[in-house]
């Protein structure tokens, strides 16, 4: 049951990573990205990492990827234009790419993490609880590294605000804290007006009557 | 011949589906006399009836409105891509009842008792924003990807910000299992709910919820002064109807989940506390009659807000989420911490 639903997932994942570089139109591209993540958390979740894989949905499936969806759906690209391009930097990207595979199967391939190497790993009884023992790591024996990455985020953010942080001088803003703190009495004048006669047919009236004299 | 039956019912895939079947039904009929009660609601706050035709008093009206909408054609616009067209809806559905599943109705009725039920109903709701993406996009129309555009920013702002409310009931609780988080409110009745030292986190939840639902005041998704009918202008018929069905089922799930996380689920509020002597009468005792009419209180609240709030203008709302809601949060899961370790009775006592 759990390779069948391993095998499917798999299959699902590297599927959709190919449609994402072979597929001509970015937002589709896009999609099988989702796609992607998804399938890979699926994976994640048969490997009893139940709140890395929830976690990989909410951050890239639900936040990453909604904002990249965003930007490319604003772009006006041409379709024709990057399909020339497809076929004239095939070769050189199949290149790129077995390079990238034969790196990154010395690193974890079957050589170093054959099941010779390491023995299988038990399963964790029902109440084993991903999030506590990863909490348990996290914050005691890698606590300098959680911190240091996250001043870099924190760099990030400050760097990304600054970038965006310009103002053209002649551009005119909404002021909304004084939007929010006006009251009506500031925009809105109540006038006392007594009332009036009709002094236009009044004047008639009498001139007829004067005329008659 | 009840031996057969009970040991049918002991096949795990049979229990299972049995299970999903008694919590979709029940929930697919309050989604369809939810939208009754809208209108009913709605009515009488402006002075109007409602609808009252079909059926006594009109009680027959969701039916109806229902059999109309499966028997109309489904209009494909041109130049829309139909594969996706028909997925935006199916992701939009399936993603609001999926996060039913690990939400308990009483101390052992769950059908997912997970560890990170939390997470994964944040996560489904996240997915769920790509039903309206996928609707924008694939609709091939300017005014509904004008609203994806919308929609997508305000959806992502609040879950920020709902994210944040949610860590202080997680610090409170100490777990990320909801049925523990509830387990954790219980004791001294009306006062252990965790409402109280998480007011504002409490208040910012629910208007978040509303956010992220695209109701009113938020609803500029699908503004009607400006863009039409937003996201979902192109779709007709079925399809149509299972947008509609999404949403309510989402504003249905907001509301118990603010029930479950601040307002003490299924416990009663007279439950371990003395109240004018009914320490043991049934008001005492926890039952899913307790959430279900807490649920009520939130999803009557989302019509009264409708029925009350003019609509937010665009920079509005997300100044709103960005710079109200996120700040408060953060500086009160300080003073959780503080209240964490000043070990303030009834919530932060640890067991």
């Amino acid at each position: 049951m759990e390779t069948i639903v391993f095998y499917v997932f798999s299959a699902f994942m590297i599927l959709s990573a190919l449609m994402v570089v072979t597929v001509h139109n970015p937002v589709r591209a896009a999609f099988f990205l989702v796609l992607t993540f998804f399938s890979s958390a699926a994976v994640w979740l048969l490997l009893e990492a139940e709140f890395l894989a929830v976690i990989l949905i909410i951050v890239y499936v639900g936040a990453v990827m909604v904002l990249f969806l965003f930007v490319v759906m604003m772009l006006d690209i041409n379709l024709a234009e990057l399909k020339k391009g497809f076929v004239r930097n095939l070769p050189f990207a199949i290149i790129v790419a077995l390079a990238m595979f034969t790196m990154i199967f010395m690193v974890v391939g079957s050589e170093q993490f054959g099941i010779d190497k390491f023995a299988i790993p038990e399963r964790h009884a029902s109440d084993y609880s991903n999030v506590s023992a990863l909490g348990q790591v996290l914050y005691t024996d890698y606590v300098y590294s959680f911190e240091i990455a996250a001043v870099i985020l924190l760099v990030g953010i400050v760097a990304a605000i600054s970038l965006t942080l310009r103002r053209r001088p002649n551009t005119r803003h909404q002021k909304i804290e004084e939007q929010v703190a006006l009251k009506s009495a500031d925009r809105l004048r109540v006038v006392k007006v007594d009332a009036q006669a009709r002094k236009y047919s009044l004047a008639k009236k009498t001139t007829g009557s004067e005329g008659e004299k | 011949m009840v031996d057969l039956i009970l040991s049918i019912y002991e096949i795990p895939v049979i229990n299972i589906l049995l299970k999903i079947i008694v919590i979709l039904v029940p929930l697919l009929l309050t989604v369809a006399y939810f939208t009754y009660a809208e209108r009913k609601v709605i009515g009488y706050m402006q002075v109007r009836i409602g609808p009252n035709r079909v059926g006594p008093r009109g009680w027959l009206q969701p039916i109806a409105d229902a059999m109309k909408l499966m028997f109309k054609e489904i209009i494909f616009p041109s130049g829309a891509n139909k594969v996706l067209f028909t997925i935006a809806p199916t992701l939009a559905i399936s993603t609001a009842l999926a996060a039913w599943a690990v939400v308990p109705f009483g101390a052992e009725m769950v059908l997912a008792d997970i560890n990170v039920a939390l997470l994964y109903i944040l996560a489904m709701t996240s997915i769920g924003v790509y039903g309206v993406i996928l609707a924008g996009w694939s609709s091939n129309s300017k005014y509904a990807i004008m609203s994806t555009l919308r929609t997508a920013a305000q959806v992502v702002s609040y879950e920020i910000a709902m994210g944040f409310a949610l860590v202080g009931v997680v610090m409170a609780a100490r777990s990320l299992n909801i049925g523990d988080i509830v387990g954790g409110q219980s004791g001294s009745g009306i006062w252990g709910w965790y409402m109280w030292p998480l007011l504002p986190l409490f208040v910012i939840y629910f208007i978040s919820g509303v956010a992220e639902t695209n109701r009113a005041p938020f609803d500029v998704a699908e503004g009607e002064s400006e863009i039409v009918a937003g996201f979902h202008v192109e779709y007709s018929g079925i399809l149509f109807a299972i947008f509609f069905l999404a949403e309510y089922a989402n504003m249905i799930l907001i509301s118990i989940m603010a029930a479950l996380l601040f307002m003490g689920g299924w416990l009663s509020p007279f439950d371990g506390i003395e109240f004018l002597g009914l320490g043991s009468s049934f008001l005492a005792t926890s039952s899913i009659v307790w959430l279900l009419s807490k649920t009520a209180i939130f999803m009557f609240l989302f019509l009264w807000f409708r029925a009350t709030f003019p609509r937010y203008r665009y920079d509005q709302i997300m100044r709103l989420g960005w710079k109200v809601f996120i700040p408060v949060t953060i500086v009160w899961i300080y003073v959780v911490g503080i209240m964490y370790y000043g070990e303030l009775s009834p919530w932060f006592v640890k067991g």
